[in-house]
């Protein structure tokens, strides 16, 4: 393969300890492979007529699985003690490439496991302050005009964990993994309210869902939309995990809003005070008090690539690629670190990018094999740029839990190992 | 005279009407107030929907025992689940946070909202309306909110005052 040279404007330094320009490396003929350090080993004497050549494939499947080397991309789940299915299972995002996520890997969060609908005896209830309540069935929304989305789901709890004083050793899916983004298809919920005839003094939405919890969550009305009543998930019906039949999906709206196994909407002048918006998703605050109704997912980043559990093979040209987001609209600019935060040199972000769904960014990097600290930073369409952690810890103090959202620090030590730190 | 234009008028008008109601595909059947009701269980803080019915501490006590207690501990002490009651004075400053229905609830409609909708664990929705005032009667007596002889309903709950009732405060986004 033909190798690069460092010289040239192609790849001039754009920021501290290696950092590339954003359109290095992106000529045509400098492929990836080969770029990541010393030139591979194989030689001729490999090159053989494999088994997989020397006859037939297997036969067609109903419904494809992955390759069975792909064993290690699942989800890591945890449920409350004494339960199998009050939890949460997070994304592999480490292991995962583009923006949208495999139905099979979305994370989930239960709060009374996964109920197996009848999908014909499921109903969607819209009551409370309406000129008509009104029952709909499957059959009966599948006549509505549907639109499609794509849209991020994050917990409102994701990267809770970043908020204590230790950093703790995790990976991007123990730090990220609540986050997810899939192609969603429904009928607007807006278009169901107007049949039903909100009345005038109706500001707030109840959604609740069909689990053995009947979780349930306030929704401010202006959240209708852009909310749709959502039927397929990149393409196929939503999967159980996911609200099926039906769920509510809320662009940029933290996760638990997002109800699944949606059966009721009730509109109401003022919030319900659920237990999940008043006990939980509230943010305490080192005066006491919590700041409650923190609704959209306020702008974020993380490198997926290479972050803990990967170990870099040697010096070398290594592409930085990772996920950037906002719950306010489109991402406008990442840019990234390799010092700690000392210089940023401005990421490509890879097309399309899309309000409310995640957006991946790149940037070459000339790892010296030397010390390094990785480091995000997202700006979101209003100029909101993503804080520190310790502009937030300053803010918010150690035990905020939810809506944690700042710049994310993966160190990577003299033999290419990533970890997790506080920089 | 009047009548052909005041005629085509009607017509004209049923006629937009009827491009309206066309416009939308109205496939939702009208639900009855009785359908409602049975699904419709959750409370507002105001105790709007909270139903007829009645519990003290003493009687919820015994409903905790039976239903409660083996995942929240003697007297809401929790573990192995969450922990029911305690935690004053944990809320402000830099240590733990101890986050119970005493410490931290702002409403005790909440309660009983989510105990009937939820509690206990294993079987939903199996608790009657009167073993479902009792517990919250028993859970706010342990926290010392409410008085021993207190007697919870539609009319006394919506009343009680929980100490983190002030607690909140709306988030507004700050660039």
């Amino acid at each position: 393969m033909n190798r690069r040279r460092s010289t040239g404007s192609a790849t001039e330094a754009a920021a501290g300890n290696g950092l590339l320009d954003r359109r290095s490396l992106l000529a045509a003929g400098a492929g990836s492979v080969g770029l990541a350090g010393a030139p591979s080993a194989l030689g001729a004497a490999d090159l053989s007529i494999e088994p997989w050549m020397r006859e037939p494939g297997s036969p067609f499947t109903g419904y494809g699985q992955p390759s069975r080397f792909e064993s290690k991309t699942v989800r890591t789940s945890a449920s409350a003690p004494g339960t199998t299915g009050a939890g949460a299972s997070r994304t592999p995002l480490q292991r995962l490439n583009g923006t949208i996520t495999p139905n099979g890997l979305h994370f989930e969060r239960h709060h009374s496991g996964i109920p197996d609908i009848d999908p014909d005896a499921h109903r969607l209830l819209i009551h409370g302050l309406v000129n008509r309540p009104l029952l709909f069935t499957l059959e009966a929304l599948a006549r509505y005009p549907m639109e499609t989305r794509i849209a991020f789901i994050e917990c409102g709890g994701n990267s809770g964990a970043l908020y204590q004083k230790e950093a703790a050793q995790l990976d991007l899916q123990a730090s990220h993994g609540l986050l997810s983004c899939a192609e969603w298809t429904g009928v607007r919920l807006a278009l169901l309210l107007e049949e039903a005839g909100i009345e005038p003094q109706a500001r707030w939405l109840l959604a609740e869902g069909a689990d053995a919890a009947g979780m349930s969550r306030s929704v401010p009305i202006k959240a209708a939309d852009e909310a749709l009543v959502a039927l397929y998930q990149n393409g196929e019906r939503v999967r159980p995990s996911n609200g099926y039949p039906m769920r509510l999906l809320l662009p940029g709206y933290e996760g638990n809003m997002n109800v699944k196994w949606l059966r009721r909407i009730k509109a109401t002048e003022g919030p319900t005070m659920t237990k999940d918006e008043t006990s939980k998703y509230t943010i305490l605050l080192p005066s006491g008090k919590s700041l409650q109704f923190v609704f959209p997912i306020e702008t974020k980043s993380v490198i997926a690539y290479p972050s803990p559990g990967i170990t870099l093979p040697g010096a070398g040209i290594y592409e930085i690629s990772g996920l950037a987001w906002s719950g306010y609209g489109k991402i406008s600019q990442v840019e990234v670190s390799a010092d700690g935060g000392k210089s940023w040199a401005p990421a490509a972000l890879r097309e399309p990018v899309l309000p409310k769904a995640l957006t991946r960014f790149r940037l070459p990097w000339r790892w010296d094999g030397g010390p390094a600290v990785l480091q995000s930073r997202a700006t979101d369409g209003s100029g909101y740029v993503q804080p520190t952690r310790d502009a937030l810890i300053t803010e918010r103090g150690s035990r905020a839990t939810y809506h944690f959202n700042g710049i994310t620090s993966w160190a990577v030590g003299e033999h290419g190992e990533v970890r997790h730190v506080y920089a | 005279m009047s009548t052909p234009s005041s005629m085509i008028a009607a017509a004209i008008i049923a006629l937009l009407s009827t491009t309206a109601l066309a416009e939308t595909p109205d496939q939702g059947r009208p639900a009855a107030p009785e359908e409602i009701a049975l699904w419709d269980t959750s409370i507002g803080p105001d105790g709007a929907g909270l139903p007829p019915g009645s519990g003290t501490p003493q009687q919820g006590e015994a409903v905790y025992a039976a239903r409660c207690l083996p995942c929240h501990g003697e007297k809401g002490a929790g573990k192995p689940n969450d922990q029911l009651v305690g935690g004053l004075g944990t809320l402000a400053g830099d240590q733990a946070a101890v986050k119970t229905v005493g410490s931290f609830w702002p409403y005790a409609t909440t309660l009983f909202d989510y105990v009937r909708r939820a509690m206990p664990f294993n079987a939903p929705k199996s608790l009657s309306d009167d073993e479902v005032y009792a517990v919250c009667a028993y859970i706010l007596r342990l926290n010392g909110i409410i008085e021993e002889r207190a007697v919870m309903s539609a009319q006394t709950l919506p009343k009680v005052q929980m100490p983190n009732r002030d607690g909140f405060m709306p988030f507004s986004r700050q660039k």
